[in-house]
């Protein structure tokens, strides 16, 4: 069934064609992954699926209600989550408080209760923060809790993150280059945690460089090289792809090495 | 504006560090103790009725102040209207208790109210916008206001003023500084609770985050205009309360309430006690009500004097008073431990 249909997606910054005629469609539950080298568009069209940018034209559908045109705070109500590639951590507020803001939509902000403290805010914040603890234990992050952000080394704040990101209860959580910069058992923990998830219902989209990763977890990929779709399918279809292979040319030996692995 | 882009530099650095869970939650019934028992015990230092009003007149600023430094210190925008504010709260409910006969009380409260729609009207189109056009169209206001008050004189007597019923609660007229120190040091109390409160929860949570990064907080559904509109209303309804508090305690009002002069006041006095820390906005309040009654004494040299402790406190405490303070004390004691 499918979760989100993207139409003729299209998005130019001055001369540049960043995003060029995308259509796509992502079924619900599984790991979908969008590959492609350098300058592919890959993050604007993460920004696109989260109104960060607004198209110049095409359509995003989730489960049929159209969201090209609507503020980014519309995208995250009607249940699509993200992480960043270059992070975009609260770095002014804790860890816990971290999660617990991504619990945001999910939370009572009625004016009146905020400013006499009213009893239903106190339980409801008293159940966000014991639901940001475990999701900070979920992704390994439990004794991190009162830890101000900026003092978190960068694998941690990855994965906060993702626990953030998770704290909104998506239906679609788009993960930008999760393992970019994280040593091999660090991606391997990134790596178990995505299948955990897709395990669990969630919709997993992945943007990643690392095809080890890419190959292992995706039940389904789609390239995108210059802002254009270049192809569509399984990890062995893409594999087989000779576009692919000549889009990548260099990375041959990436994508031959995810095979073996 | 330079001025204005300083703030949101320096805003989420001012914000508590370390710990910050159990310290806020400390710091937030701790202050108010704190807070309530300095009101408590002033009196024994007041020694005469010139100390009770000058103590009202802190009072009263410091409620504006901590309104406003909600809005600087947390949404990251500039107000130079709110002198506005506080002279049509004291303008709105003179006419209305005055000239209309209704009862104080509620002439205040709907003076209040009735300003919080204006500010509505003015916060929402110029919020929506990136920047600080809320600055440009909160100076226009002020203009307006201060115009308007100095020419309507069929409703407003013009210049000269006006004057104002004194307040009568439950049928009591208040009367006396005694009496009137302890409405504005309860109102000051109530100003303060709803403050903390606001700053700690979901939506004080929202405008830190979108301080922190504002695209993660967009991406998580924080509509960075709804919020920062609401904190807006709130601080121009504590500017109004507190204006028309004034005008019935003073008896008396005139258009010099609405001054331009008097809004960058009240933002020097928040900036002074420090942005994003509420109990540093009844510091700044205190301090700068108090200093130009202390240099009185220097006759021709007050201004320049004033002038100079301004320079000298942002040149040594930039981040303003409290919480410059609170992180030379957290260091000093986590030094300290270091050595051990």
């Amino acid at each position: 069934m499918t979760l989100l249909a993207v139409d003729d997606l299209s998005k130019a910054f001055g001369g540049v064609r960043a995003i060029d005629g995308v259509s796509f469609t992502i079924g619900r539950g599984a790991v979908h992954s969008i590959i492609g080298p350098n300058g592919a568009g890959k993050t604007t069209l993460l920004n696109l699926l989260t109104g960060l940018v607004e198209p110049d034209r095409g359509h995003i559908r989730l489960q049929g209600r159209e969201l090209a045109g609507l503020p980014a705070h519309r995208f995250a109500a009607v249940g699509i989550g993200r992480t960043f590639q270059n992070l975009q951590v609260f770095f002014n507020m804790t860890a816990l408080e971290n999660v617990m803001t991504g619990r945001h939509l999910l939370e009572r902000d009625a004016l009146w209760a905020t400013l006499v403290r009213a009893r239903s805010l106190v339980r409801s914040e008293a159940a966000t923060r014991e639901r940001a603890h475990e999701l900070l234990a979920q992704v390994g992050l439990a004794d991190w809790a009162d830890e101000m952000a900026d003092a978190m080394p960068y694998g941690a704040l990855k994965r906060l993150e993702i626990a953030r990101a998770l704290a909104a209860e998506p239906r679609l959580l788009l993960l930008d280059e999760p393992a970019a910069g994280l040593n091999a058992t660090e991606a391997h923990d990134i790596d178990a945690l995505i299948k955990q998830l897709a395990a669990e219902g969630t919709t997993v989209v992945l943007v990643e460089h690392n095809m080890k990763l890419v190959m292992g977890v995706s039940d389904h990929l789609l390239v995108l090289d210059q802002g254009r779709k270049l192809a569509e399918g399984t990890p062995q279809q893409i594999r087989d792809n000779a576009a692919v292979v000549e889009a990548y040319l260099g990375a041959v030996d990436a994508i031959g090495e995810g095979a073996h692995a | 504006m330079h001025a204005g882009s300083n703030v949101s530099e320096l805003a989420p650095r001012a914000v508590p560090r370390a710990g910050a869970r159990h310290w806020a939650t400390s710091a937030r019934t701790g202050g108010l103790l704190a807070l309530a028992a300095t009101i408590a015990a002033l009196p024994l230092v007041l020694v005469n009725n010139y100390f009770y009003e000058v103590a009202i007149l802190v009072g009263l600023n410091a409620i504006v102040c901590v309104g406003l430094n909600l809005l600087i210190g947390y949404a990251g925008q500039i107000s130079l209207g709110h002198a506005g504010f506080y002279a049509l709260g004291g303008y709105g409910s003179a006419i209305l208790s005055g000239t209309y006969g209704l009862p104080t009380v509620l002439s205040l409260v709907t003076a209040t109210l009735a300003v919080g729609v204006v500010a509505y009207v003015v916060g929402r189109p110029t919020l929506r916008l990136k920047g600080h056009y809320l600055a440009m169209a909160t100076l226009g206001l002020g203009v307006i206001v201060s115009i308007v008050l100095a020419t309507e004189d069929r409703w407003t007597g013009g210049p000269d003023g006006m004057s104002v019923p004194p307040l009568a609660l439950a049928g009591v007229v208040l009367q006396g500084e005694r009496l009137w120190y302890a409405v504005v040091g309860v109102a000051l109390l109530l100003a303060v609770w709803l403050a903390l409160n606001l700053i700690d929860s979901p939506a004080g949570r929202a405008l830190r985050a979108l301080h922190g990064s504002e695209t993660a907080a967009r991406v998580l559904g924080i509509d960075a205009a709804r919020h920062k509109l609401r904190v807006f209303v709130i601080s121009a309804l504590f500017a109004a309360g507190a204006g028309a508090l004034t005008a019935h305690y003073a008896g008396f009002i005139t258009p010099a309430k609405a001054s331009f002069m008097h809004s960058v006041e009240l933002v020097i006095m928040v900036v002074f006690g420090g942005m994003a820390s509420v109990f540093g906005a009844v510091v700044g309040a205190a301090v700068l009500t108090t200093l130009p009654q202390l240099l009185t004494a220097l006759k021709d040299y007050e201004t320049m004097a004033f002038g100079a402790v301004l320079i000298a406190t942002l040149v040594f405490l930039p981040q303003g008073i409290v919480p410059t303070l609170a992180r030379r004390f957290a260091r000093r004691r986590a030094g300290g431990r270091g050595e051990r």
